[in-house]
């Protein structure tokens, strides 16, 4: 069925009445009359998964707060989505995802803190992140109670296992949207799941492999979605522990990919005339912002090889 | 390609080589479309299929001449659109006499019940694609191999339709738009021919210069003119063909007899190494402006997103100042400047200006005005009752197998190809930290290695008529008994066109890559 042979709904959005196109999310509908909805886990490229919850609003008649990413709208509903149950709800997700993981790194979600005064620091300060192993190995339901005087985090070291990208997931906030490039909406490799159930549960490769003995491709397509910089491009991350990570010296420029004849954009990062990111728009018809590993990852030779004379 | 019902990707192993179109692919498939492979080797692409048909090398004729003599045998031809649209049906016809499904699937040896499935399918589904790669093309009857796709799209009028048509998918970023310039030896811009009087003169005109008014040579015959010493000088700009012929002995000596080669590239290529002059060039697709063009027709802005290193300088830069010290002055214009002045000459580019570029995300061409939003299929015109212009010509093409023949002393089948990290000569590819383990090996089906008494890693000499080289054998069980694959990545460590025929296609000037008569042996 095409676009334009959907039917119309109306509906209330805070108070206003909307029109939306049948089958279109309450998300969408939010944008199209300009209401800002918070999210951290839904992408245009991705299917929604609706994990985040910071996008939830109040659909009236109904006993819990729905997920507007994903909630379609119907003819007659009323929905609100600034109502103090709204806000509050919005507030403690973000506390309670800022408060265990590392968020440093998402613009948004400070954006979201402070529109909605989430105080992650008010459970304590941060635990010390579990060493290497030890999540991966924890068993279900053996939790030691916490003391109240800390903070628990997902925290762990960063997982360095090839030269192309790094896995940190004490930055890790469980958006799925990894999964979900690496799975069904583009890749199809389905290199990576989560893991484990509750507080244990992460992103983890079959059996907890390095990701060079996984079913891993390292299209970078995971990084490419990675909301919170947990998996980052390993010219990125060494630049950032060397402290030479420097935005304002940074320039993005869309040109077309040097290999085969599909003619996928390409948006390089440039810092001092060299490419430390390369990612591809999301609403490219092209790629949908997906690349190969030798677009990602396939450009150093107009750096390193030595160049004809 | 996402709405298509049925894909046939023929000699096309997407999945590794294309991955991007891929997706759409996948998009398609996760939809309910039935994707058929047919390849000699049970690829990546080929496990997403409904349908695999791991043909003998080199028989893609017959097996494509079965599934229209099994179209036509369960009925499923589109009669309206072949009295409407087409010519020469009674002698497809004619010809496809001979290939009765049983004896296909004995000269393919891909069962009659795939062909006959994947036949009806494709007859019978609304909307199919015809996808092809070099598995059709670098074959020494390349072009027989695909008109006899293109017979099948005729038989079935999947063309000209949305969701519909035959899609070669091109393997490097530019090659269509190479063509699309004229950098074609019997074409100017926008594939105007250049021994029309009328169209020449337009371009003479505004250039203010004559165009030699014949034909040129394709790259095949050029080496052909330098064994003959007739073509003397060359200038080579970002190719490497001294590693990426067929044949490679022979190339080398064509290149080694030149009086004088010029080479412009950005690195260091083999074939720079033997040049009198290197021309140092930005790299064009971050390093300059300009456009390039994809598979789909999609015309496309590149940007410059670096500083060239050195004394690299832009290509077009280059081109102007030779032409100007050899005594035509092409005054230095902005790449913008000289499309616009491209867009005058090529009716196919007319309306597209490098704002619209810009805000289409690419245009396809035809795009004759700036009205145009460009053109997303071609052929709709054969759907058109009375048809508008000229039918749409069957052309009945013939089996005939790899001019390089097994026989006792070279009893297996060579057949080359790319990996998914790793790209032609790996002049590009081979700068990055690949995490898996790369090198080049010799892929070979177990029985066969079990019979030559080779472990997997053991090292081996693999012999063809024209070459030898060692490398280490890789078991694959994706392979079929007497097929052996290599790449054409590694070629400082194993050269493999040392190995392969440079028979080719005297229409298309390909050669035949894809299917070389070789033995392995064990080493020492």
């Amino acid at each position: 069925m095409n676009e334009s042979s959907r039917g119309e709904v109306e509906f209330t959005l805070d108070g206003r009445s909307v029109k939306a196109r049948e089958g279109e999310t309450i998300h969408a509908a939010c944008r199209s009359a300009g209401i800002d909805t918070p999210t951290l886990c839904w992408a245009e490229n991705l299917t929604p998964v609706n994990v985040c919850r910071v996008c939830v609003v109040e659909v009236e008649g109904a006993r819990v707060l729905a997920p507007s990413c994903s909630r379609k709208v119907e003819a007659g509903m009323v929905v609100h989505t600034d109502s103090p149950r709204v806000r509050s709800s919005r507030k403690l997700v973000l506390e309670l995802l800022g408060s265990s993981v590392d968020m440093s790194l998402s613009t948004d979600f400070a954006d979201y803190a402070k529109r909605y005064g989430a105080e992650p620091g008010r459970f304590g300060p941060r635990a010390q992140p579990s060493a290497a192993g030890v999540r991966e190995s924890a068993l279900p339901g053996h939790h030691e109670v916490g003391d109240g005087t800390r903070a628990a985090t997902v925290g762990q070291p960063t997982k360095v296992d090839n030269d192309l990208f790094v896995r940190d997931y004490d930055k890790c906030m469980l958006c799925y949207k990894c999964v979900e490039a690496c799975g069904s909406d583009a890749q199809n490799t389905f290199a990576i799941a989560v893991a484990g159930r509750g507080f244990d549960a992460r992103i983890a490769t079959e059996h907890e492999t390095p990701l060079p003995d996984s079913a891993c491709v390292f299209c970078g397509n995971c990084v490419g979605v990675c909301p919170t910089g947990a998996l980052m491009f390993k010219a990125e991350h060494d630049l950032r522990e060397a402290g030479k990570w420097d935005e304002s010296k940074q320039t993005e420029t869309d040109t077309i990919c040097s290999y085969c004849g599909v003619g996928c954009v390409l948006t390089l990062r440039v810092q001092d005339n060299k490419i430390v990111r390369v990612t591809s728009p999301s609403d490219s018809s092209v790629t949908g912002g997906h690349l190969c590993v030798k677009g990602r990852f396939g450009f150093k030779f107009v750096e390193e090889s030595p160049r004809a004379p | 390609m996402e709405e298509a019902q049925v894909i046939l990707l023929w000699g096309s192993n997407a999945r590794e080589t294309h991955p991007i179109f891929f997706h759409h692919v996948l998009k398609a498939v996760r939809r309910g479309a039935k994707l058929y492979v047919i390849d000699p080797r049970r690829t990546p692409t080929a496990e997403w299929s409904e349908g695999w048909a791991g043909l003998d090398v080199g028989t893609d004729i017959a097996l494509a001449n079965g599934v229209g003599r099994a179209i036509l045998d369960a009925g499923l031809e589109n009669r309206k659109f072949i009295a409407n649209a087409t010519e020469g049906f009674d002698a497809y016809r004619a010809t496809l006499e001979r290939y009765d499904v049983e004896r296909v699937s004995t000269i393919t040896r891909v069962d009659a019940e795939l062909i006959c499935r994947m036949a009806r399918d494709f007859a019978s589904a609304e909307r199919a694609m015809i996808c092809w790669t070099l598995g059709i093309t670098e074959h020494h009857n390349a072009v027989d191999n695909v008109l006899s796709l293109i017979n099948l799209a005729l038989l079935t009028g999947h063309v000209g339709k949305w969701g519909s048509g035959l899609n070669p998918l091109r393997g490097q970023n530019n090659v269509q738009g190479g063509g699309d310039m004229g950098a074609l030896p019997h074409k100017l811009t926008g594939f105007q021919d250049v021994e029309d009087d009328v169209l020449r003169s337009r371009f003479e005109a505004v250039w203010g210069c004559k165009i030699p008014p014949k034909n040129g040579w394709h790259l095949t015959e050029m080496f052909a003119a330098m064994g003959r010493r007739e073509l003397t000088a060359l200038y080579v700009i970002g190719e490497n063909p001294a590693q990426s012929e067929a044949d490679s002995t022979h190339a080398l000596h064509c290149l080694e007899g030149l009086e004088h080669l010029i080479v412009q590239d950005i690195v260091m290529t083999k074939t720079a190494e033997m040049a009198d002059v290197v021309l140092p060039a930005s790299a064009s697709w971050c390093e300059s402006e300009g456009t390039v063009t994809n598979s789909e027709r999609r015309v496309q802005r590149v940007r410059r997103a670096l500083n060239p290193p050195g004394s690299a300088r832009d290509d077009i830069e280059i081109l102007c100042d030779l032409s100007s010290r050899l005594g035509y002055d092409m005054k230095a214009r902005t790449p913008e400047a000289l499309w616009d002045e491209l867009r005058t000459l090529s009716p196919m580019h007319g309306g597209m200006s490098y704002p619209r570029l810009e805000a289409l995300g690419g245009i396809q061409w035809p795009c004759p005005d700036e009205s145009s939003v460009g053109s997303p299929f071609l052929h709709g015109r054969l759907w058109e009752t009375p048809v508008r212009g000229p039918r749409a010509a069957f052309h009945p093409a013939e089996d005939e197998g790899p001019v390089d023949k097994l026989t006792s002393e070279f009893p297996l089948r060579l057949t080359t190809g790319r990996r998914l990290d790793s790209y032609n000569t790996g002049v590009q590819s081979g700068s990055f930290a690949w995490p898996m383990e790369r090198r080049e090996t010799v892929g070979i089906f177990p029985s066969d290695a079990a019979r030559l008494g080779l472990r997997d890693g053991e090292r081996v000499r693999v012999v063809s008529r024209r070459g030898s080289i060692e490398a280490p054998v890789r078991l694959d069980d994706r392979l079929k008994p007497g097929l052996v694959f290599m790449t054409m990545h590694f070629p400082d460590e194993v050269d493999t066109n040392l190995l392969t025929i440079d028979a080719t296609d005297p229409r298309s000037g390909t050669a035949e890559f894809k299917a070389a008569a070789i033995r392995v042996e064990k080493v020492g």
